[in-house]
């Protein structure tokens, strides 16, 4: 063996989806450039729907392969692809909420996020001014982000891609055409805790550096059983990386932003996180503890399992409090990712499998969900507080019956996708002796269903007030995301065919 | 293979309410004469299904199956025993008479009046599938499902209070079906990747896995039935809900219940059964007795004949575990005479409370100067309901106290003095609703005036007549159910005891 530096072989074809992804988001950096304001939004949305569905006929073309490439660092397999495919048509969804202007003149971002919010200029651009355009650039790096993220194979590109992806969504959340404090507020607030929980999973980089020597996910998995290097680098450096990833799942206790940053982020952001940044950071949760900490499962499941009845439990009990659809939407995401952890702490096959139907499944329903609160609004935007939602069935049936349908599916009603997904995780969790976690999943389940049908009887069952908004007629955006995002839910409730064999097919990691 | 009746009778009835539901607004007769056509002809198919079951065939008949989910190994598989069978004609016989109950009730709650109608239709559809289910995760599937009609019958049609009990009935069965949707996972997993419940029939179990896959079922049913202490949802679902939809929540849908523990909890979880039988007895005699002494003190006629369920669900729960054959095909028997009578019961409360526009009991007093039919077909509801010998209730409620008796001397005494309170509560609230001096507040109510209208007598008259008719010939129902009956039992491993008073048992075998 030489020690003369060697070119790494890469296989272009396996990396070709990210290389669209982020050579379009270079591309919109260029347009942002070239043109005048007025042209640039015209340009970009049309421009990210492409990249993004290039990208995604690339990774369904190809849907066999099988390799590790890069040196090492990047993983293409069944996983990846599925994960890749996932956070491609989410993120094609959640580009149709963003791109939609019609419901507010100059889209739901904010011209000159610079202006100081509440001033003359402030509210002037917030009536007139044509919303931002680099926000498409943006949601492009961070979905290619996470496509790297969900394939990475070694911790150090894996912290490479966290970066990546976080960076641009801090800079969203801060978007918003309304509300600019709490968008602003909320942005800091996910900037600083995403930032220490980045640098958690440095150290815990470093710390499995000095465990296995190594930081590829194989030589991981072959220091567990070999290494002579003390156990407790394992486990601190074991900790700290999960303590990383939970922040970006939103699992309890690492989810106190969550609420803040849904709440005050631009809707089609909030989307956007709820779908994409959960198939993303579960991604990479997965690939970490099935593929490079698997031997050593009997030492986290019982911590994962834990944090899992944590999650369900605070996020089931604290989503009944709330009062503002998008914290109560928060919430019901924190009690999701403990669902999705029943699926992850499984640590099998069908494990493996079911959590990746659940992300998807979950994704289509909650893009639909946050489609619908966009419509929702009055004079000043979006309203948001549940109260002004009393009577809405009356103003606008269709829109209420589309939510009550998505609420159902929440709550895990049969002929819903929540119900089919939910299914999956509980199965794999029985299957895996995991059943102290199902009875968890089940009685949290039973008090998250309060929330959501209080929604449905405040939409329905109450009378209009006075101050009831009105539900705008979406564009032809919204109302595609809208019914993607619904039909899915119907679809892969009613024939979870669709997808399982698919889910089935790609649940098997290659190191 | 022969008509596919289950799945024909489970969907027709969703595909009418949504072709109801389309119909425009502002034509609610048409969306009443449509529901009311379609659910005819639903009945029309259970009739001939009835016809073409045969009594001493296979336990199992019309099934049919077709795959839904591989990977999970669910099907779409419908079959019917004995049990099943009835319960689909309670359905099937109940619906269109709703409908014709129900007739004005959409008209006051300024909502839509097809929307009414058509959620009745996918009520009876959701119900029709859990009856007709041969598939474990099918059955779960309607079990579900089934709530959402009813959830919104109740929160947007309802009276008083509507909002509350239609969110605390949707809140305890949901909670009881999540309990069972683990049990279900636990039972795919350990019964070997199989929903198909014939071929559950053959699994078995470790004790303990059987004891907790049990409970899991046992829960959700007891919540559905209501058994003690599971039961404070009942009367406020049905004291708020419209009279139609009460008559179907607890003259079927509560049925799922009972139905449940027989299907599922007895057959495929025997030596759990046998086990939790000493407790399955004691919530339903309390029950019985708990629940009589509070319809006693109810003031509102519809929390009252709630209440009143519940107590005969206790003489259900008490029939199906004394686990022999003389209680368990009572218990059955009880369930669709129940169906009938507490129906019959419901629906006329609901032409009373309509005419009076109130359910309390104080707003009445003799009513029965004012409308005199009403006022007996109220009292031959009564009559049913405290299962008076000539009526079809008391036929299972003998049934069901004879089966007891034969295991469990206390149980059944203690269950006998149900029946005094059931006197108690019914004729005293005959009393002080149609009999007496009348109530003067009465006279200035035009619509106690109006004597039963046509459409109503088209209502009451085929209960009347198959309480009647049951009561005193159950040979029909008895024959179809009681094949079934036996072999459930045979599944849990029960054989009636040896009879200790030859002569009298001789007697009654030879006069079957």
């Amino acid at each position: 063996m030489s020690d003369s530096f060697k070119l790494p072989n890469i296989d272009y074809a396996a990396l070709a989806p990210m290389l669209i992804l982020f050579g379009v988001a270079c591309l919109g950096v260029l347009v942002e450039a070239a043109f005048r304001r007025f042209s640039r939004a015209r340009i970009q949305l049309p421009l990210a729907l492409l990249g993004a569905v290039a990208a995604l006929i690339v990774v369904i073309a190809t849907a066999d392969k099988r390799t590790v490439t890069a040196g090492g660092a990047i993983a293409v397999d069944g996983p990846s692809l599925f994960l890749q495919g996932s956070i491609l048509v989410l993120g094609i969804v959640a580009l149709l909420l963003i791109g939609e202007r019609t419901l507010e003149r100059g889209g739901s971002f904010v011209a000159q996020a610079a202006v100081t919010a509440n001033t003359e200029a402030d509210r002037a651009q917030a009536a007139t001014a044509e919303g931002a355009s680099e926000v498409y650039p943006l949601t492009m790096f961070a979905l290619g982000g996470m496509m790297l993220f969900s394939s990475a194979n070694d911790l150090l590109t894996m912290f490479v891609a966290l970066e990546v992806f976080s960076l641009p969504l801090y800079l969203l959340c801060a978007l918003a055409r309304r509300r600019r404090l709490l968008s602003q507020e909320a942005a800091m607030k996910y900037f600083l805790l995403g930032s220490f929980a980045s640098a958690f999973f440095l150290f815990g980089v470093a710390m499995i550096y000095g465990f296995a020597g190594r930081v590829d996910f194989r030589g991981i998995d072959e220091a567990i059983v070999g290494s002579p290097a003390s156990p407790v680098l394992l486990y601190v450096g074991l900790s700290m990386l999960a303590i990383g990833l939970l922040f970006k799942a939103a699992a309890v206790p690492f989810h106190v932003w969550t609420p803040d940053v849904y709440q005050g982020a631009p809707t089609p952001i909030t989307a956007l996180m709820a779908a994409c940044t959960k198939v993303a950071a579960f991604g990479g949760l997965l690939r970490v503890l099935y593929v490079a900490f698997g031997r050593s499962q009997w030492d986290f499941q019982p911590v994962i399992g834990t944090i899992a009845v944590l999650t369900m439990l605070v996020g089931a009990v604290l989503a009944v409090t709330q009062t503002d659809i998008k914290r109560l939407l928060a919430y019901s995401s924190i009690a999701n990712a403990g669902y999705l952890l029943i699926g992850v702490v499984a640590l099998n096959k069908d494990g493996l499998s079911s959590s990746l139907f659940y992300l998807v499944a979950y994704g289509f329903t909650v893009l639909a969900a946050f489609g619908v609160v966009t419509l929702v609004r009055d004079a000043d935007g979006e309203a948001t507080h549940l109260s002004r939602w009393a009577g809405l069935g009356r103003r606008s049936p269709l829109f209420a019956a589309v939510f009550t349908f998505i609420l159902l599916a929440f709550a895990g009603i049969p002929l819903t996708s929540g119900f089919t997904a939910k299914f999956g995780v509980f199965a794999a969790g029985v299957e895996s002796g995991q059943t102290w976690l199902v009875i968890a999943g089940v009685l949290s389940s039973a008090i998250l269903a309060f929330p959501y049908l209080r929604v449905v009887v405040l939409m329905w069952l109450s009378e209009p007030a006075e101050s009831t908004p009105s539900v705008s007629i979406p564009g032809a955006l919204t109302s595609a995301a809208l019914m993607i995002g619904t039909l899915a839910t119907l679809a892969l409730g009613v024939a979870p065919t669709l997808l399982l064999p698919i889910t089935t097919k790609a649940a098997e990691f290659i190191r | 293979m022969s008509f596919p009746y289950l799945s024909v009778l489970t969907v027709a009835p969703a595909v009418g309410g949504v072709v109801v539901a389309l119909l425009p607004k502002d034509k609610p007769e048409l969306a009443k004469r449509v529901a009311l056509a379609w659910s005819v002809a639903v009945l029309g198919f259970a009739v001939a299904m009835w016809i073409g079951f045969q009594a001493n065939g296979p336990r199992l008949q019309f099934r049919e199956s077709y795959p839904w989910i591989p990977a999970w190994g669910v099907r779409f598989t419908f079959a019917a025993d004995g049990i099943a069978l009835v319960m689909l004609a309670l359905i099937a016989l109940l619906v269109p008479l709703v409908i014709l109950a129900s007739w004005h009730d959409a008209e006051n709650s300024r909502r839509s009046v097809p929307m009414y109608f058509a959620l009745m239709l996918f009520l009876e559809s959701s119900m029709i599938g859990v009856f007709a289910a041969a598939d474990v995760f099918l059955f779960y599937v309607f079990f579900e499902v089934m709530l959402v009609p009813m959830y919104f019958l109740i929160g947007s049609y309802g009276g008083q209070r509507r909002q509350y009990a239609a969110v605390k009935f949707f809140l305890y069965s949901l909670a009881g079906g999540l309990l069972m949707l683990a049990a279900v996972v636990g039972l795919w997993v350990l019964g070997g990747h199989t929903f198909d419940w014939e071929t559950l029939l053959k699994a078995d179990f470790s004790t303990g896995a059987e004891r907790w896959l049990f409970l899991g079922f046992f829960l959700a049913f007891a919540i559905k039935a209501p058994f003690f202490p599971f039961h404070t949802w009942l009367p406020d679902a049905g004291g708020a809900a419209p009279a139609g939809a009460a008559a179907l929540l607890v003259g079927v849908m509560d049925k799922v219940g009972t139905f449940g523990i027989l299907r599922y909890c007895l057959p495929l979880f025997p030596d759990a059964s046998k086990y939790f039988a000493p407790l399955g007895m004691a919530l339903a005699l309390v029950g019985v007795v708990y629940a009589a002494l509070l319809a006693i003190g109810q003031n509102d006629l519809k929390r009252l004949v709630s209440y009143t369920s519940i107590a005969h669900f206790g003489f259900i729960g008490i029939g199906i575990f004394a686990f022999t054959t003389q209680a368990a095909s009572g218990a059955v028997l009880y369930m669709f005479n129940h169906g009938l009578a507490t129906g019959l019961l419901f629906l006329v409360v609901g032409m009373l409370v309509a005419r009076r526009g109130s359910a309390l009991i104080g707003d009445f007093g003799g009513a029965g100067k004012y409308l005199p039919v009403l006022a007996g077909v109220f009292f031959f509801a009564g009559m049913a309901s405290l299962a008076l010998p000539g009526t079809s209730p008391f036929i299972s409620e003998f049934l069901v106290l004879v089966g007891v008796f034969t295991v469990n001397k206390t149980v059944a005494v203690i269950a006998t003095f149900g029946i005094i309170l059931a006197a108690g509560y019914v004729l005293w609230m005959i009393q002080r609703t149609i009999q007496g001096a009348p109530n003067p507040a009465i006279e200035q109510v035009e619509g106690m005036k109006r004597p039963m209208s046509l459409r109503e007598a088209v209502v009451v008259t085929p209960l009347i007549a198959l309480i009647l008719l049951l009561g005193f010939y159950p040979k029909p129902v008895l024959d179809v159910v009681n094949p079934a009956v036996k072999a459930t039992l045979s599944d849990v491993g029960a054989s009636d005891p040896a009879p200790t008073a030859g002569k009298l048992t001789v007697t009654k075998e030879a006069g079957r």
